[in-house]
């Protein structure tokens, strides 16, 4: 695969708080549909890899390609473009507590300008539809006009998913999804990216310290027509072999392969996040 | 040697980049004029109770102290010139913008620091927009005009208050109190007393926002950013102060 294929490039990406190393010598490529699930400890440098992808904190050294472009050298103005092809859930939700769920879901939509024929008509279609179809999509539509401070933790969570992926991204990023959640709501979560994966054919990175999310993300697939989530098929199915893992320690990626491969490592450190 | 200058050297430096792309908006699209309202109405409305308050009392309370301190002289008919000028020149735009410091740099620095510690502004940046534009320019904009406007009114309900006691306390009518202290203000005083406060908005807005831009760790970092905006605005707010009348008095 070349660069200039690939939906999100590192070429060798550092990055340090003072002399602390948040990424050090990152090197990867994913291309269009694939997924990655990153694990690693607290403070290994997981967040700041989805911070570096999104442009919202310059490298020190080396190159990341976003769709081709390379955007470590851009500005701030110049990155709100390429930005509109990104989806991203931040680790509490990351929503606006001065807005209600609807203003929160359409504000992608009216804030960004790569998405707009002229500047005051958002492109494709009515933004209240696209809003009540995405809150469809995660089950909250009924929340329209709550406030995000009367919505629990996961379903706060499931409105930053509709918000990331109202746009249609062909990229979205998940900061630990499912941190801090009760296990049947985490695994709501992760059926609900699977099936933002699946039926858009999105690539993902999903950031995560539990491996059985990651095990979900690789082993499982959205099926349309039946509208459930269903073991993917044991001969290599899609989300099989285009799910690779990340494990990363102090900064360094000190693992990237296949889950089988995961498993087979004797890596002592790499092991404590194989259950 | 000097590694102890850093901190605060680079902090003013990124003080002055945030001002510049502050103001710099003000002259570009997006223009997000609702929030430049609701901050209005937050900043302005929101404060004028307290101000009016404030100004009245401190209108009482010059006039109360000064008349005893005229009567040794015999001079209580000065009272309405002494009040008018040290609240118009002085008092008025001080003590509103030290209130509004109080009040809104606070303000202004908890609700952006907490978004900033809850990602909110990184969400902000990952959806398109930028958190200065945004944010912060509406503030300054808010704030710059809403602040000359709160100091015109406490200082004409301190005038009424200065009155109030002279009228009551020491039989001055309304025309001994009222022509003196109208005809003792210049051209200079009046500039002064708006060229202040529209001076300490700036202090104030910005000051907030900075601190609340750049809050780390947690809850605990909203509450010291929040402490760190109302101390250092207040603290601009007299040396601004100091330097303005400088000026005026110069001239």
């Amino acid at each position: 695969m070349s660069g200039e294929s690939a939906v999100l490039r590192f070429d060798d990406v550092s990055l340090y708080f003072g002399d602390t190393p948040a990424l050090v010598h990152v090197s990867f490529e994913m291309g269009a549909g694939e997924t990655r699930v990153v694990l690693g400890a607290s403070g290994s440098g997981k967040t700041m890899l989805l911070n570096t992808a999104l442009g919202l904190v310059k490298p020190d050294s080396g190159r990341i390609y976003l769709f081709g472009q390379d955007i470590s050298g851009l500005k701030e103005s110049d990155l709100f473009d390429i930005r509109s092809k990104v989806g991203v859930l931040f680790q509490e939700g990351g929503l606006f507590d001065s807005m209600t769920i609807g203003e929160n879901v359409a504000y992608p939509l009216l804030n960004q300008r790569a998405l707009y024929k002229d500047r005051r008509q958002p492109a494709n279609g009515n933004v209240e539809e696209r809003v009540r179809e995405a809150l469809r999509f995660v089950e909250l539509e009924q929340t329209l006009d709550k406030v995000p401070s009367e919505l629990s933790g996961g379903m706060r969570r499931r409105v930053g998913i509709a918000r990331a992926v109202v746009t249609e991204p062909p990229l979205v990023l998940y900061d630990s999804p499912t941190a801090g959640l009760d296990p049947i709501t985490a695994n709501t979560i992760i059926a609900l990216i699977l099936k933002e994966r699946d039926s858009r054919n999105t690539a993902t990175i999903m950031v995560t310290h539990r491996y059985q999310d990651g095990h979900l993300m690789a082993n499982f697939r959205y099926n349309p027509n039946s509208g459930q989530i269903e073991a993917a098929p044991r001969n290599g199915g899609d989300s099989r072999v285009k799910t690779k893992f990340f494990v990363m320690n102090g900064g360094r990626l000190v693992f990237a392969g296949t889950q089988s491969e995961l498993r087979a490592s004797q890596d002592p450190y790499v092991r404590k996040f194989v259950k | 040697m000097l590694d102890f200058l850093k901190p605060p050297v680079e902090s003013f430096q990124d003080f002055i980049v945030l001002s510049g792309r502050a103001v710099r908006n003000i002259f570009r699209s997006p223009h997000y004029v609702n929030d430049i309202f609701i901050q209005m109405d937050n900043i302005g409305v929101g404060s004028l109770p307290i101000v009016m308050l404030i100004g009245l009392f401190s209108g009482l309370i010059m006039g109360q102290q000064m008349a005893r301190a005229l009567r040794a002289y015999g001079a209580q008919g000065q009272i309405g010139p002494i009040v008018s000028i040290t609240l118009i020149r002085e008092l008025g735009p001080v003590l509103v913008a030290l209130l509004v410091a109080g009040r809104n740099a606070s303000g202004i620095a908890s609700e952006l620091g907490s978004m900033k510690v809850t990602e909110q502004i990184d969400a902000m940046r990952a959806l398109g927009t930028d958190p200065i534009q945004k944010l912060v320019t509406p503030r300054l904009i808010a704030t710059s005009f809403t602040l000359p406007l709160l100091t015109v009114i406490a200082d004409f309900l301190g005038l009424i208050g200065g009155y109030l006691i002279a009228n009551y306390e020491f039989d001055i009518r309304f025309s001994q109190f009222w022509t003196p202290a109208w005809q003792i203000l210049e051209y200079n005083d009046v500039v002064q007393g708006l060229v202040k406060p529209f001076s300490f908005a700036i202090i104030v807005a910005l000051v907030g926002c900075f601190y609340g831009m750049r809050t780390s760790g947690g809850t605990e970092g909203v509450g010291r950013a929040t402490t760190k905006a109302v101390v250092v605005s207040s603290i601009w707010i007299f040396i601004v102060t100091y330097f303005i009348g400088k000026i005026f008095v110069n001239l």
